[in-house]
């Protein structure tokens, strides 16, 4: 019994981790396009990030979930998430969304945080826009927002449960799954072992990250 | 021929009108410093030079070339107003090292992005600029392992990196121990050539007396008094001058 919990565990952590891995690749970069639409000095541009951002982050991540994935078929009678992978792709959509909003105004924070004799003294020196920020600005702002990111980063660990809401088969669902077909609950609390596992491990490289990044300040 | 000719230089902020017209020339070689209280236009004036900020009107020459003409209608381009602002260079009340590199890679990273010869080339210009202000032995440390002197000499190096025309300093030791003044003002002077030319906004009058050419006294956006040092401090003409002098002289 207990190999096929832990097999059916496996399969189920495997797809929490695509939820995870797969957020973060499309996240981290959108939150930062994010980011510079807020800080867009053409406003009608700001104005309508600030709104999105708004209403992300102003709801709840499984509502928009719920949204995302039934609005197409049931408002537009046009069921975009049909295919094999839809359920997948929906929720892609929704953590995408929903984190690059997160990670665009720590990266906003990050931005502002640092001082603008920095970016002058790259403008003095000649360098191009694009310059002073890859070369100068970007990793003084890495440094800073580590800390508040990996709360971020943590919290879609677990957040990645929520995709159990329109049927996808992560973790929590192959531990419940025992429940009714087994009649036992052991598998579910199991499922708390693999969270915890891998949020030691992503506290422990955040660790090393800052670590690597103390020799400057 | 002067290096730098300005003319007639205003800008406000909002209402405020910080500059209300200045205008001077510079000859090559030669060491300008700017005395004045706070609020008297000197920082915004070295700004404006620097492109840091934009004057409302006047107009800016380098070598004869007018490289920035106010009341033109055109805008400047990013690439232009890059171009123009290499004739002079900056350094910082705050320093402003970019903390995540050595000192090294600080007096290089300009022009390597610049591409302003081989990276041979351009490191082994770095390392003799870093030894001209006696700092060989910290190459390798980073800005937050030195004090605020030996930070803002790794400032002046990264400056002159660029061979700027004009080397504008914004009051560079304002930020400093008393302690550490000395070491920076004497870098300074020790740039004294007869093709650097400088321009120094400062507090230090013992400094503005020994070490200028020209002395320029800046109150309320307008220049008060502009000489030699041997004009400004023994004979000034204004009563502003005069009573500003007196303060600052002042011994206890």
């Amino acid at each position: 019994m207990a190999s096929v919990v832990f097999k059916a565990l496996c399969d189920g952590f495997l797809v929490t981790l695509q939820i995870f891995g797969l957020t973060l690749l499309g996240a981290l970069p959108l939150g930062l396009i994010i980011a510079f639409g807020a800080m867009s000095r053409f406003l009608p541009l700001k104005a309508l990030i600030k709104t999105i951002v708004w209403i992300i982050r102003g709801t709840p991540l499984m509502l928009q979930l719920i949204i995302i994935y039934y609005g197409p078929g049931l408002i537009l009678h046009n069921n975009i998430w049909g295919g094999s992978n839809g359920r997948m792709t929906a929720v892609l959509v929704a953590f995408i969304l929903n984190y690059s909003c997160y990670f665009s105004e720590i990266y906003r924070g990050g931005i502002e945080s640092i001082s603008k004799g920095q970016s002058e003294a790259g403008q003095v020196l000649g360098m191009t826009k694009s310059q002073i920020f890859f070369k100068i600005i970007l990793l003084q702002v890495v440094k800073r927002i580590v800390p508040p990111m990996s709360n971020e980063i943590i919290t879609l660990v677990k957040d990645t449960s929520l995709a159990r809401i329109i049927a996808v088969y992560e973790i929590i669902w192959s531990g419940q799954s025992f429940i009714k077909g087994a009649g036992i609950i052991w598998p579910l609390f199991c499922t708390g072992i693999f969270y915890l596992a891998f949020c030691g491990i992503l506290t422990i490289l955040f660790g090393l990250i800052e670590k690597k990044l103390s020799y400057f300040s | 021929m002067s290096v730098l000719e300005i003319k007639d230089i205003k800008k406000s902020f909002g209402k405020t009108e910080v500059l209300k017209g200045i205008s001077f020339s510079l000859n090559k070689g030669e060491v300008l410093s700017i005395i004045g209280s706070s609020g008297s236009g000197k920082t915004t004036l070295l700004r404006c030079l620097n492109f840091l900020e934009f004057a409302d009107s006047g107009t800016i020459a380098v070598n004869g070339e007018t490289i920035f003409d106010g009341s033109s209608v055109k805008r400047l381009s990013d690439s232009e107003i890059r171009k123009n602002r290499l004739h002079f260079g900056l350094v910082f009340q705050s320093f402003n090292l970019f903390p995540q590199y050595n000192v090294l890679k600080n007096v290089m990273l300009a022009p390597s992005l610049l591409k302003r010869g081989t990276p041979e080339e351009i490191e082994s210009k770095a390392r003799a600029l870093i030894d001209r202000v006696g700092l060989s032995e910290k190459i390798g440390n980073y800005p937050c392992e030195l004090s605020g002197g030996q930070q803002q000499r790794v400032a002046i190096a990264r400056a002159l990196a660029l061979e700027p025309d004009i080397l504008c300093f914004d009051e560079p030791t304002s930020a400093l121990d008393p302690s550490l003044t000395g070491e920076v003002l004497k870098v300074i002077k020790g740039l004294k050539s007869t093709d650097s030319t400088m321009i120094v906004v400062t507090h230090e009058m013992e400094f503005a007396k020994n070490v200028s050419d020209k002395v320029l006294f800046m109150a309320d956006g307008v220049i008060e008094e502009y000489g030699t040092p041997d004009e400004v401090f023994n004979n000034p003409k204004s009563e502003k001058t005069k009573s500003f002098l007196n303060k600052s002289l002042e011994t206890f």
